[in-house]
């Protein structure tokens, strides 16, 4: 499931460097610069939250920022869209329940 | 405070095309994107583009996007972007905008005029199950898939026959995702009969008349049911279909972003044939508002080569209002609605050709 994508007939990618970072404490590898998301997705990470009434597991949808599906907690930040915030070196991301807390 | 002549909201092919224009006129243009990188959609279409020459046909997206940002290069400092920064809102009593770089840092923005060139969000279907992890918007899979280099799935049922479903599912084959099967509602496909014989040559199967039934899965897709429909849109029994899929795709239609443009009051109205809620416009791209201007998806759902020529329009019109000379201005702009009129030509555009009398006024905007 997922991954990056080795051989392409029309588009070569060019990656940034690979940083760690961290989900739910367990370590992974992403390109720093690029969303969050497509970082977990590569890594085979399809669920970021639980909604508020029924804890139904919520994931990418949009990847513009707008449709809210994406939200996790970043570095301690609840409501993170991941689809559009830049993966940075050692960042620590945690799947969302309900509505985060601001601390 | 940030001020600036013109802002744009958006650095798609509109609101890149309008940023050129008003440069070109002498204006001073601040674009703020919500996205990571500008270009909007185009820097995920590897397609060639159709239409008219001078709008790239022929040109993969992703490299129109590359020409127009080099184009932009060259506008010294009258021209600033600011990306990862979404324009949170427009506060009418002072003219003044809130725009968040990130999630943390806020900061406010005054222009002179504004160009609302948000484009569009993806719209999503009601069926069973439709909010699992895995059933991701069109849009969205090429994100994943053309710009960041991620596989989005293993096999993939793609909702809608219109171009954005053709043209990603032979992306998604691209990219070594198997199409299982594209569904349509409709009696017949959409989009163009070339996109659509591509997907066919390679082995898509192609289900008109055929909808979504329901989406299986707990945690995330794991498959489809898509059952056949009658002319009155109702689900024929016994025609049930079990796709196998860990990714469904949406291309079943957009909306136009237009929330900047509701608290700036401008006249809107409700016009399906563009998509939905779109702002009254007369020629120049002016809204009801005097200092709002609106180019591409936001004022109508259409393609990426008339949103780059409404984006010059708007830019030039912009600039003009600031009182910036433009010598040729009438030749130019003469020729731009020559253009877009030359692109609605032709059965695609039929509904677009019915839509746009009631969004533009025909005169120009009568602003005291």
């Amino acid at each position: 499931m997922g991954g990056w994508i080795k051989e392409h007939p029309i588009l070569s990618f060019k990656h940034g460097r690979k940083v760690k970072f961290y989900v739910d404490g367990k370590e992974y590898e992403g390109y720093e610069g690029e969303p969050i998301a497509a970082a977990l997705h590569a890594n085979g990470i399809k669920v970021y939250r639980r909604s508020i009434g029924l804890g139904r597991p919520r994931g990418f949808f949009c990847a513009v920022g707008k449709c809210s599906s994406c939200f996790m907690i970043v570095n301690g930040v609840p409501n993170v869209r991941v689809c559009i915030t830049p993966l940075r070196e050692g960042m620590r991301v945690q799947t969302q329940m309900g509505k985060g807390e601001i601390r | 405070m940030k001020e600036t002549e013109i802002l744009i909201v958006g650095g798609g092919p509109a609101g890149l095309s309008a940023a050129i224009e008003a440069v070109k006129a002498g204006a001073k243009v601040l674009l703020i994107d919500d996205g990571l990188k500008l270009g909007g959609q185009l820097i995920k279409q590897t397609h060639k583009f159709f239409g008219s020459k001078e709008e790239y046909a022929g040109t993969r997206g992703f490299k129109i996007a590359e020409i127009l940002l080099s184009e932009l290069e060259k506008s010294g400092d009258r021209f600033e972007a600011i990306t990862n920064t979404t324009v949170t809102g427009y506060y009418a009593d002072d003219g003044v905008f809130g725009a968040l770089t990130g999630e943390e840092k806020y900061f406010k923005v005054k222009p002179k005029k504004t160009i609302v060139a948000t484009g569009a969000y993806e719209r999503t279907i009601p069926v069973p199950n439709c909010d699992l992890p895995g059933v991701y918007g069109a849009g969205a899979v090429q994100t994943l898939m053309n710009v960041y280099g991620v596989k989005p799935g293993e096999r993939a049922l793609m909702v809608g026959a219109g171009n954005i479903g053709l043209i990603v599912s032979y992306q998604l084959a691209q990219a070594g995702v198997k199409v299982q099967a594209v569904v349509e509602a409709m009696p017949k496909i959409g989009g163009y009969w070339v996109h659509a014989s591509k997907i066919r040559r390679i082995g898509i199967p192609i289900y008109t008349s055929h909808t979504i039934k329901e989406i299986h899965g707990k945690e995330y897709v794991e498959g489809a049911t898509i059952v056949q429909v009658n002319e009155r849109w109702e689900p024929v029994e016994g025609t049930e279909k079990h796709i196998e899929a860990d990714l469904i795709c949406l291309a079943v239609g957009l909306s136009p972003l237009i929330e900047l443009l509701w608290q700036a009051g401008c006249e809107m109205r409700y016009i399906p044939e563009l998509g939905g809620y779109v702002p009254v416009r007369d020629r120049e791209m002016r809204t009801s508002h005097p200092d709002f201007y609106v180019a591409g998806d936001a004022a109508a759902i259409e393609e990426a080569s008339t949103a780059m020529i409404e984006g010059k329009i708007a830019g030039l019109c912009a600039a003009k209002s600031l009182g910036y000379d433009i010598p040729d201005f009438e030749e130019k702009f003469n020729a731009f609605w020559e253009q877009l009129d030359s692109l609605r030509k032709g059965p695609v555009t039929e509904k677009i050709r019915q839509g746009l009398p009631k969004a533009i006024v025909g005169e120009a905007y009568r602003h005291a």
